[in-house]
């Protein structure tokens, strides 16, 4: 069953030094809040996964929380470059920075290998480009029942998984709708979960397209209004576009980046 | 001496490709030009596109462009929204969608992209974005359409990775790999707009914008460019286009001038 407590004591107990950590939301309800609380608790040597590292990791690669990188797409959606990202592969800031690097379908079907207790998933994917040559997590496997040459990739088993979801009720049972990205899939292949709540309400009405993640498949909750931002919660509030664009020149200058980090992050407080 | 056109070479390559899309195709949107694009194909000669982004929003119609891939806007008016594994696997994998759409900061005369870096990829001279939905979406669309600006830069004879495959190394090689869309039929730049050769497919010049001559679309080709003996000139932008497209980008602000 899922505790209901504060962030600082869900991230305290979850996530740990050295630990692979798999923050989703695939541009909606991306667990922001829940990123800063790690950079706060100065937690180091991290396996990062994450579809599309986004802001989230772009901020907590550059607060010196990872050792590695796993994911399938690093951009600044619709704005450019994720600079600290870049500054990492590229110049080693603040540490090296190691990569492992998959498309969104290999992604998504390793977490859903993860969530079905599988070792790998199969997929049409990958054939003929450069990155199956690049991690031993992707390899080529024979249909045994038509012969036809596929692709296998590894299954992720995540640590912890840490995701933002609209609402909780006492019992700790989440629901989330809108864009739901593979946060079920990254809850369900994790041996830990987190989860963060626009609000805990005493009954979860149903609603169309929502999905339940039951109390019993997660470790702890935590009610963060607004702690999906900049990304945003169907229903609670709006992209805040203005601040991913804003993010391009924060990022790309280390003082201007370690300025706002202080400012915003170590400070506690978050400018909305 | 000519009038200048009144519009732009970046108009005009959003409107070819825009014109590509035909009325009730299913489209599968990479974000920014091939957004854009699509959605101008919706707001004027394909109301009944089918516009399908990877955050797993189907059927989207958002009527102004979104920032990213999975603004509120695609859930809010899609048919329906489903996960990312399902939009993958259900609907891409099987060859269900029509048309993809990608960008690229590279391409080769054999249509293959590269969105993950220039240089080496170990220690890599800038480091990209990387592949999201691209290679499977150019495996598996049952075609692609790629749009790109035109530079030595980006149209080179080999690329630096290969990310998302186009024809690999010449003829035969998507029927060796498995891959089961038709691959790249299109390069929209701004400058004209590229079609692979059936025969050998390397891709040739076959259409020029009014105003543009041969020999510097081959100056900013990074191969020995062939061009098309039937080489034809396209149509310039309608006022009707013009006016649809500029009002879905003013209806977006922030967009522009963002990228990089």
């Amino acid at each position: 069953m899922a505790e209901i407590v504060t962030l600082a004591e869900a991230i305290a107990e979850a996530v740990h030094d050295g630990d692979t950590v798999a923050m989703e939301g695939f541009t909606h309800l991306i667990p922001h809040a829940a990123g800063h609380e790690v950079i706060r608790q100065r937690r180091r040597d991290l396996t990062l996964v994450r579809m599309t590292p986004d802001l989230i990791y772009d901020q907590m690669i550059g607060a010196g929380c990872a050792r590695k990188l796993v994911f399938s797409w690093g951009g600044n959606p619709g704005v450019g470059s994720l600079h600290r990202f870049r500054d990492a592969v590229q110049n080693g800031w603040p540490g090296p920075l190691e990569l492992e690097e998959h498309s969104h379908a290999g992604m998504a079907n390793r977490y859903a290998a993860g969530a079905s207790g599988l070792p790998f998933a199969v997929l049409r994917g990958y054939r003929g480009t450069g990155l199956a040559g690049q991690t031993a997590n992707i390899a080529e496997i024979t249909c045994p029942f038509t012969g036809e040459t596929l692709t296998a990739v590894a299954a992720l088993r995540p640590d912890v998984a840490v995701i933002h979801a609209q609402r909780a009720d006492r019992a700790g049972n989440v629901q989330l709708w809108g864009i739901i990205g593979v946060q079920k899939e990254a809850v369900l292949a994790s041996r830990r979960s987190v989860v963060t709540v626009e609000e805990v309400v005493d009954v979860l009405d149903s609603r169309p397209g929502a999905i339940v993640l039951p109390s019993w498949v997660i470790s702890y909750v935590a009610e963060v209004p607004g702690g999906a931002h900049p990304s945003y919660a169907l229903g609670y509030s709006a992209r805040d576009n203005d601040f991913y664009l804003a993010w391009d020149a924060i990022s790309r200058d280390r003082d201007a980046f370690t300025r706002w980090l202080d400012e915003n992050v170590h400070s506690g407080i978050v400018t909305r | 001496m000519t009038e200048p056109p009144d519009y732009t070479a970046d108009e005009m390559m959003t409107i070819v490709a825009a014109r590509a899309l035909r009325d009730g195709m299913t489209c599968f949107v990479g974000i920014g030009r091939p957004s854009e694009a699509a959605n101008l194909a919706s707001a004027t000669h394909a109301p009944g596109l089918v516009l399908i982004y990877e955050s797993g929003t189907i059927g989207a119609k958002p009527g102004f462009l979104p920032l990213s891939i999975g603004d509120g806007v695609l859930a809010e008016t899609a048919d329906t929204v489903v996960s990312v594994p399902e939009i993958f696997n259900y609907w891409l994998q099987p060859g269900r969608i029509d048309v993809g759409f990608l960008g690229a900061a590279q391409i080769d005369k054999y249509g293959n992209i590269n969105t993950t870096v220039i240089g080496d990829y170990r220690n890599p001279r800038v480091r990209l974005p990387g592949a999201g939905g691209a290679p499977e979406i150019a495996a598996s669309c049952r075609e692609v359409i790629v749009i790109l600006r035109h530079s030595r830069r980006a149209f080179v004879e080999r690329v630096d990775f290969v990310t998302s495959v186009g024809f690999g190394d010449g003829p035969g090689c998507r029927e060796r790999l498995g891959l089961t869309g038709a691959g790249p039929q299109r390069v929209i730049t701004d400058l004209g707009v590229l079609r692979p050769s059936p025969r050998t497919c390397e891709l040739v010049l076959t259409e020029v914008y009014p105003g543009v001559r041969v020999p510097e679309v081959s100056e900013r080709t990074g191969w020995d460019l062939a061009v098309s003996d039937d080489l034809a000139e396209v149509p310039p932008p309608d006022p009707a286009e013009l006016s649809a497209l500029r009002r879905l980008i003013a209806a977006a602000p922030a967009l522009e001038g963002a990228a990089p």
